[in-house]
């Protein structure tokens, strides 16, 4: 079984504190980390290559050049290879450009029998990508996977445990497929330093847009966005003075007045 | 000097391999010692099940080459997971500090084939945990006044009686380097080294030391009552002992430097938290010059034991090729980096006063942690006897 994980390098969430413009976080300079929830993407496929004898495991971002180190954990908690798609004119891509892209290098590297992700990544939270990704490469996407019921390499089937908000839900679908993992669905193993010295050695593949035959055209942001303040409201505040009595007496007629009561 | 060339020229920067290194042992201490440490630093429970998973992680032989069972990392490498471990828990620093540089450092050294294949292996893998005994009860910074003895046998093997004191690990060790006498007239060059199985009949051990500090470190006295050492099993020649127990030293002290690194770290990140919130007289007591001068100390010091750190961390890579020995380079860096981690400690508790008394935070925990690294592995006035001799070329 050919396995890609798809390894996205975020900021670390949980030490960002920096305001850039009193509206955004700011993540410079800051240390950039795994997506957490893409780490059980990597523990599952490392467990079905281990358990069902799969040919390999390739981890696959796209980000800029930095994001060469979130792949370089992924090799050293045991992936075998590693792919970075990284080109200039990517830098303002929305999840559909990222799911085109992704897709394109998928076809290049001659498919996956199973392509595995994190649940969403904490820095967008979007959870769009592996589902844009199964509707352009035509496959099934079973999101939100808890566990592995049945995994057939040989007849092409997966079973899973889907983890809704209102329940479980146990479902089947053919493989090729892309699947999304939420935390129940293994422990993220360590690197070991036997991993880390193999990563550090490792060649990363890195394409660019015309390895893939792609126009930075073709992958413009379908949706603009703008990142503002809610709209304020204005509040008037009214005292009223006098005995409880009076007060009393007059908020009630302001109630009825304004159809309150 | 033009821009162009900085960067290529000496640097002290990590390489991308030994800042992975630094995260992975920050990540695992994180998430599998520090919720643990108070807990064990009250209890004195030996920590097996994170011993363990540190082994399989190749935490226990870092320098150990991968053929051999380890992880194939250099003494930088070493240094900067030890530091991480002992900055979240000094108890699991040591059991990893005696695994590493004493117990791997000499078998791998000093072992046959056989012998490697047959004890270093499983400790490397950390299926087996080593333990190093030079100490007796009457025979510390002295080592060559040992007692206990080896006597050859009609069959080669050697028949070994003698009482050992203050064995790191030696409640729990499996494999453990014992020192001991082959010619007693012949003083330290009549001392050889013995690979035991701890589990042979002829070896008791005694009961836990209850101690300051280090409290999850497991330390004991082992009793040699006839126990039977096959030939095959001693370490080196015979009356080679006292040399492999030094040259084990030399790489052990390195180690004990990066923990006392890691113990000054935790201590002024503490101190540093603590004075950036107290408030008294109406300031924030960081604000303070009394206290400023503190903080300005500790973190120079801390600096300058780490540069002393790398310096014997480089020296030993080196040697790997040289062969030459870098005993001052690692004296240098054990006495100044374990008297930092001690100063920092101390002003660490004041820093935090009423609070810096209370088990309810770590800093009382760094203080008396921090102690041990000026005793074992050769106490400080030892360290500056070695630094001394060798600057003025005694022997
Ligand atoms: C927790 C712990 C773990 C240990 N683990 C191990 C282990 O795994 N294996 C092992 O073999 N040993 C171990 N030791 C023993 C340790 O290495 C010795 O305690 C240490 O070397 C000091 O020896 P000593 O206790 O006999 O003190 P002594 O040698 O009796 O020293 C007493 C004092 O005299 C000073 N002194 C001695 N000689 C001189 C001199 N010439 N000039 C100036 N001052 C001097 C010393 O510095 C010290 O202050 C451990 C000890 C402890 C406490």
């Amino acid at each position: 079984m050919n396995i890609i994980t798809l390894v996205k390098q975020t900021p670390d969430t949980a030490k960002l504190s920096r305001t850039l413009n009193g509206l955004q976080l700011s993540a410079d300079g800051q240390p950039r980390i795994v997506n957490p929830w893409d780490e059980y993407a990597i523990e599952t496929a490392l467990q079905l290559k281990e358990k069902h004898g799969g040919k390999k495991v390739t981890a696959l971002s796209l980000g800029k050049p930095e994001a060469a180190d979130a792949l370089r954990t992924s090799l050293a908690m045991g992936a075998d290879e590693a792919v970075l798609i990284s080109d200039p004119a990517l830098a303002t891509v929305d999840t559909l450009g990222t799911a085109r892209a992704l897709a394109a290098a998928i076809t290049r590297l001659g498919g996956a029998d199973l392509i595995v992700a994190g649940r969403s990544a904490i820095d967008g939270n979007d959870a769009a990508v592996p589902a844009q990704l199964a509707a352009l490469l035509g496959r099934p996407l079973l999101s939100y996977v808890a566990a592995l019921k049945a995994v057939d390499a040989g007849a092409k089937t997966i079973t899973v445990v889907r983890a809704l908000e209102g329940g479980r839900e146990t479902v089947s679908a053919t493989l090729p497929a892309i699947l999304t993992v939420v935390k129940e669905i293994a422990e993220p193993r360590y690197p070991s330093f036997m991993g880390i010295r193999k990563a550090a050695k490792a060649p990363i593949t890195t394409l660019a847009l015309k390895d893939l035959g792609l126009e930075a055209s073709a992958l413009a942001a379908g949706l603009s966005w703008q990142v503002g303040l809610p709209q304020t409201r204005e509040v008037n505040c009214e005292f009223i003075a006098g005995t409880p009595a009076e007060q009393a007496e007059a908020l009630v007629s302001k109630l009825i007045e304004q159809k309150v009561i | 000097m033009d821009d162009s060339t900085v960067g290529q020229g000496p640097s002290l920067e990590l390489t991308p391999e030994h800042r992975m290194i630094r995260d992975a042992a920050r990540d695992f201490a994180q998430a599998e010692i520090a919720p643990i440490a108070a807990h064990l630093d009250e209890t004195g429970e030996f920590p097996l099940d994170t011993i363990r998973k540190m082994g399989k992680l190749g935490f226990m032989a870092l320098e150990v080459p991968e053929s051999e069972g380890g992880a194939g990392m250099d003494t930088l490498a070493y240094v900067l997971a030890l530091e991480e471990i002992c900055k979240v828990d000094a108890a699991h620093g040591t059991i990893m500090s005696v695994n590493n540089s004493l117990v791997c450092h000499a078998l791998l050294k000093f072992g046959t084939p056989a012998q490697r294949s047959g004890f270093l292996r499983p400790i490397a893998a950390g299926d087996r945990i080593g333990a190093y005994s030079l100490t007796e009860p009457m025979s510390g910074s002295d080592a060559a006044t040992m007692k206990t003895r080896a006597v050859r046998q009609a069959d080669g093997s050697y028949v070994l009686t003698g009482r050992k004191s203050w064995v790191t690990s030696g409640p729990v060790a499996d494999t453990i380097i014992v020192f001991a006498m082959t010619d007693p007239e012949a003083g330290h060059r009549g001392i050889s080294a013995f690979i035991v199985d701890a589990h042979q009949p002829g070896l008791i051990r005694g009961k836990h030391e209850p101690k300051l500090g280090i409290r999850a470190s497991a330390t004991s006295e082992i009793m040699l009552d006839g126990y039977r050492c096959p030939a095959a099993n001693r370490l080196g020649a015979e009356g080679e002992g006292f040399k492999i127990a030094m040259i084990a030293l030399d790489a052990g002290r390195i180690g004990i430097a990066a923990q006392a690194l890691g113990i000054a770290e935790a201590a002024f990140d503490a101190a540093v938290g603590y004075a950036r919130e107290r408030e008294a007289f109406g300031h924030k007591i960081g604000e303070f010059q009394g206290l400023q001068f503190q903080i300005a100390d500790m973190k120079t010091d801390i600096e300058a034991a780490r540069l002393l750190i790398m310096n014997a961390a480089l020296a030993k890579t080196r040697a790997r090729v040289t062969g030459e020995r870098y005993t001052q380079q690692a004296s240098m860096a054990k006495l100044f980096a374990s008297e930092t981690a001690m100063r920092c400690a101390h002003r660490a508790v004041q820093i935090h006063g009423g609070m810096g008394y209370s088990k309810e935070l770590p800093v009382e925990r760094y203080f008396r942690d921090a102690k041990i690294t000026e005793i074992y592995e050769g106490t400080s006035e030892i360290q500056r006897m070695v630094i001394a001799r060798a600057a003025l070329g005694l022997r």
